[in-house]
């Protein structure tokens, strides 16, 4: 059937030739990989067997760290946010100081499998290790459904299928990498998705870059040229807000907690952690730091010029864009409509019959290029528009309108826009070749991939190597042991496809709701287990579930009516009640991307106080301390 | 695996505290960059320009990021030397 499709739609669209073959080699080059490097022991599915060098670790981690979030989603999210958009992007490298710094050097020393592995000899406690493989599991899985809501969009839209089918496509293809290779084949695996994935980003922004600007470097054409200056002026004609205005988009508080929630939840992220204990030994773990964060701000730096570019382009191509037609897909053939008050009557009529259907419109922008990506991307749903005042053009001016329940809102006729498919569709919009359409596409797919393939390696751990071996079978021989592992991974799959088909935001926002997980349970013991001699095990404990169910909870409240569509219609929290509204006079209290500040706050301040009155520390843990604080003797260290 | 007592510990001490002030120093020009320019004091800072665009904007999206890949390999450098005056490298 896959064949049939190829070549009946190779004709029609080239740019879906090329996706096929880009996607089709890469995912060889990655199979190869895997199945070369395929790991028979639990140490290699593990931690690599920990002899892999510096650069390439640093790349590995790069693309670890560098997910559906980074490629997909945040270029996207800052050509919406505008200067608050700076949230992801200094709130994920900012972060990974906090990690090279205060965590990566003294982990590595520490030598172990896994993030609870250190919690657990650390507050020597296997009741600290079940928490954080609980706390591990939840940011995991919170992280790979944003990853499988981007797998989802790069399939439904180059394999023309609904979103939720694209979510299970990639459900599929990520199980099967996970499965089969464990840390060693990710790890190599990794290596090269980070070349694919620059590539992919890099191409487009510089050839943007270059057509916007006097300069082919994004860096510069961000900051040199008159763009940002000629979209506020847009931006403030259609009655928008300005692009460079901080705080447009998220209140100061919120930037400010957003941010912090990020980087300290960047910091305790269980599946970059485990990167540092795939070198050789400390210094190797610095340097695999130094190159890891080299290789994410050549990503990072372009991201927000791309963002800026895309934004101005997007606005320049629909404004004023003549509708040709309206087709109306309902089951039977296709009826095409010219003008749009026919449209809106047989989609009435359909709606009046039960049957919701949304019109797709074909447009041609003021300088006559017809836009094919528009009609494309309105068949997934993610795109639509509304010819609101049925005068044949779309304008993206903001304007009063009366929808059919008498209710009057402020709208335009770019009825909605997925932030998500922002960096997909920028290619298409700026008319370059379809091979760079197709590469965009791959490295996406390589992003996605990468991450999720890590994370689903962390819950598996979790649940294998610290919840299952530990208490239920701890005879398990090796072959048992990984097989259980991989039983794990796809029970990560299906929970996190379940919450990419009913994702509580974008890709991005869902992935800082990981982060913000991350920061209020692991942080402050991984932190204070390292730097603090007198934290002991009852307060690691209560720190890690007081700040792990405040977040959640606070998260899941936010959010209910999305990711518990059956129990709920609305939100149980908003913005007028969030933490902090109308206390000092603040008028919108703390969003749930950055309620893992405060989390993280409580966590500390439960940790140090119930360690205060409960006895230190036994000697032995102390000496760990003592230990891990000193880098010689870090090859020892891993063997045991 | 060796502990403390093995070495001599008043060294190890030093060694700590100086790892510690590295790591403090580090942090502060983090705290800088990332909270008082680009979100405490972005306004009153994008009165100022970098090229076309106002400086704490620029130093938001851009410039705090290329301050922390130098912090990071600031850390790795300072980090190699105090390892080999202790006498703690590998």
């Amino acid at each position: 059937m896959m064949l049939s499709n190829f070549s009946l739609l190779a004709a029609a669209d080239p740019a879906r030739v090329w996706t096929w073959s880009f996607v089709a080699l890469t995912f060889a080059v990655y199979l190869y990989i895997g199945w070369r490097s395929r790991v028979q022991d639990s140490k290699g599915f593990y931690v690599a067997g920990q002899g892999v060098p510096a650069v390439a670790n640093g790349a590995a981690t790069a693309a670890d760290w560098m997910s559906a979030a980074s490629f997909i989603g945040m270029a996207g999210l800052i050509s919406f946010k505008g200067s608050d958009g700076a949230v992801y992007l200094m709130g994920w490298t900012g972060g990974y100081v906090l990690l090279a710094l205060l965590l990566a050097p003294y982990l590595r020393k520490f030598g172990h499998y896994t993030v609870p592995d250190f919690i657990a000899a650390r507050y020597y406690s296997e009741t600290a290790r079940v928490v954080a493989a609980i706390c591990a599991i939840f940011v995991s899985i919170t992280y790979v459904a944003g990853q499988m809501k981007g797998v989802g969009i790069v399939f439904s839209r180059f394999l023309e299928v609904p979103l939720e089918i694209g979510v299970v496509i990639g459900m599929l293809i990520v199980g099967f990498f996970a499965v089969l290779g464990g840390m060693k084949g990710i790890t190599w695996t990794q290596v090269v998705q980070y070349f694919v994935l620059i590539l992919a980003f890099l191409i487009p922004s510089v050839a943007i870059s270059g057509m916007l600007t006097d300069s082919f470097i994004p860096q510069i054409g961000f900051a040199a040229s008159d763009i940002s200056q000629k979209l506020n002026d847009v931006l403030v004609d259609l009655g928008e807000k300005e692009y460079t205005q901080p705080f447009n988009s998220f209140t100061q508080l919120n930037v400010f907690c957003i941010t912090a929630a990020l980087m300290f939840g960047t910091a305790g992220l269980p599946h970059v952690i485990v990167r540092f204990y795939t070198v050789k030994n400390v210094r190797a773990a610095r340097y695999s730091a130094v190159w890891a964060i080299f290789f994410i701000a050549i990503l990072y730096t372009t991201a927000p010029a791309l963002g800026m570019f895309a934004r101005y382009n997007l606005m320049k191509s629909m404004h004023n864009a003549r509708i040709e037609s309206i087709t109306i897909e309902s089951g039977g053939a296709p009826q095409v409509f010219s003008d749009s008050q026919a449209a809106e009557k047989e989609r009435r009529r359909l709606v009046g019959e039960g049957i919701s259907v949304f019109p797709i419109y074909a447009l041609v922008s003021t300088e006559g290029e017809p836009l094919n990506w528009a009609t494309q991307w309105q068949r997934t749903g993610l795109l639509k528009f509304d010819d609101l005042n049925n005068d044949g053009s779309i304008s993206l001016k903001l304007i009063e309108h009366t929808g059919e329940d008498g209710q009057a809102t402020v709208q335009s006729e770019l009825a909605n826009i997925d932030k998500d498919i922002i960096v997909l569709s920028t290619p298409e919009v700026a008319g370059l070749p379809p091979w760079v359409i197709a590469l965009v596409a791959a490295g996406g797919l390589a992003a996605a991939l990468s991450t999720a393939a890590g994370l689903l390696l962390v819950i598996s751990s979790s649940l294998a190597h610290d919840l299952f071996v530990r208490f239920v079978t701890p005879k398990a021989n090796e072959k048992q042991k990984l097989f259980i592992g991989r039983v794990a991974i796809v029970f990560g799959i299906l929970v996190a496809g379940y919450f990419g088909i009913h994702p509580p935001g974008f890709v991005g926002e869902v992935v800082a709701f990981a982060f913000g997980l991350a920061a209020a349970s692991f942080f402050p013991a991984i932190f204070l287990g390292i730097f603090f001699k007198r934290a002991n095990r009852a307060g690691a404990v209560m720190g890690m579930i007081v700040g792990l169910v405040f977040t959640l909870a606070y998260i899941v409240m936010a959010t209910s009516h999305k990711v518990l569509p059956m129990f709920f219609d609305g939100p149980l929290l908003t913005p007028d009640n969030f933490l902090l509204a109308g206390w000092f006079g603040i008028e919108q209290g703390i969003s749930p991307q950055g309620i893992g500040a405060v989390g993280m706050l409580l966590n500390f301040i439960v940790t140090i106080a119930v360690s205060m009155v409960t006895p230190p520390p036994p000697q032995e843990v102390r000496d760990l301390v003592e230990s891990v604080r000193i880098p010689r003797g870090s090859g020892a260290a891993a063997d045991h | 695996m060796k502990n403390s007592k093995d070495e001599k510990p008043k060294d190890m001490q030093q060694y700590w505290r100086s790892n510690l002030r590295i790591v403090a120093v580090l942090l502060c020009v983090w705290f800088v960059v990332a909270f008082c320019i680009s979100i405490f004091f972005i306004e009153p800072l994008n009165n100022f320009s970098v090229g076309e665009l106002g400086l704490g904007f620029w130093f938001a999206q851009q410039g705090s990021i290329f301050i922390f890949v130098l912090l990071v390999f600031a850390y790795a450098i300072l980090m190699d030397r105090l390892d080999r005056k202790f006498d703690v490298d590998e």
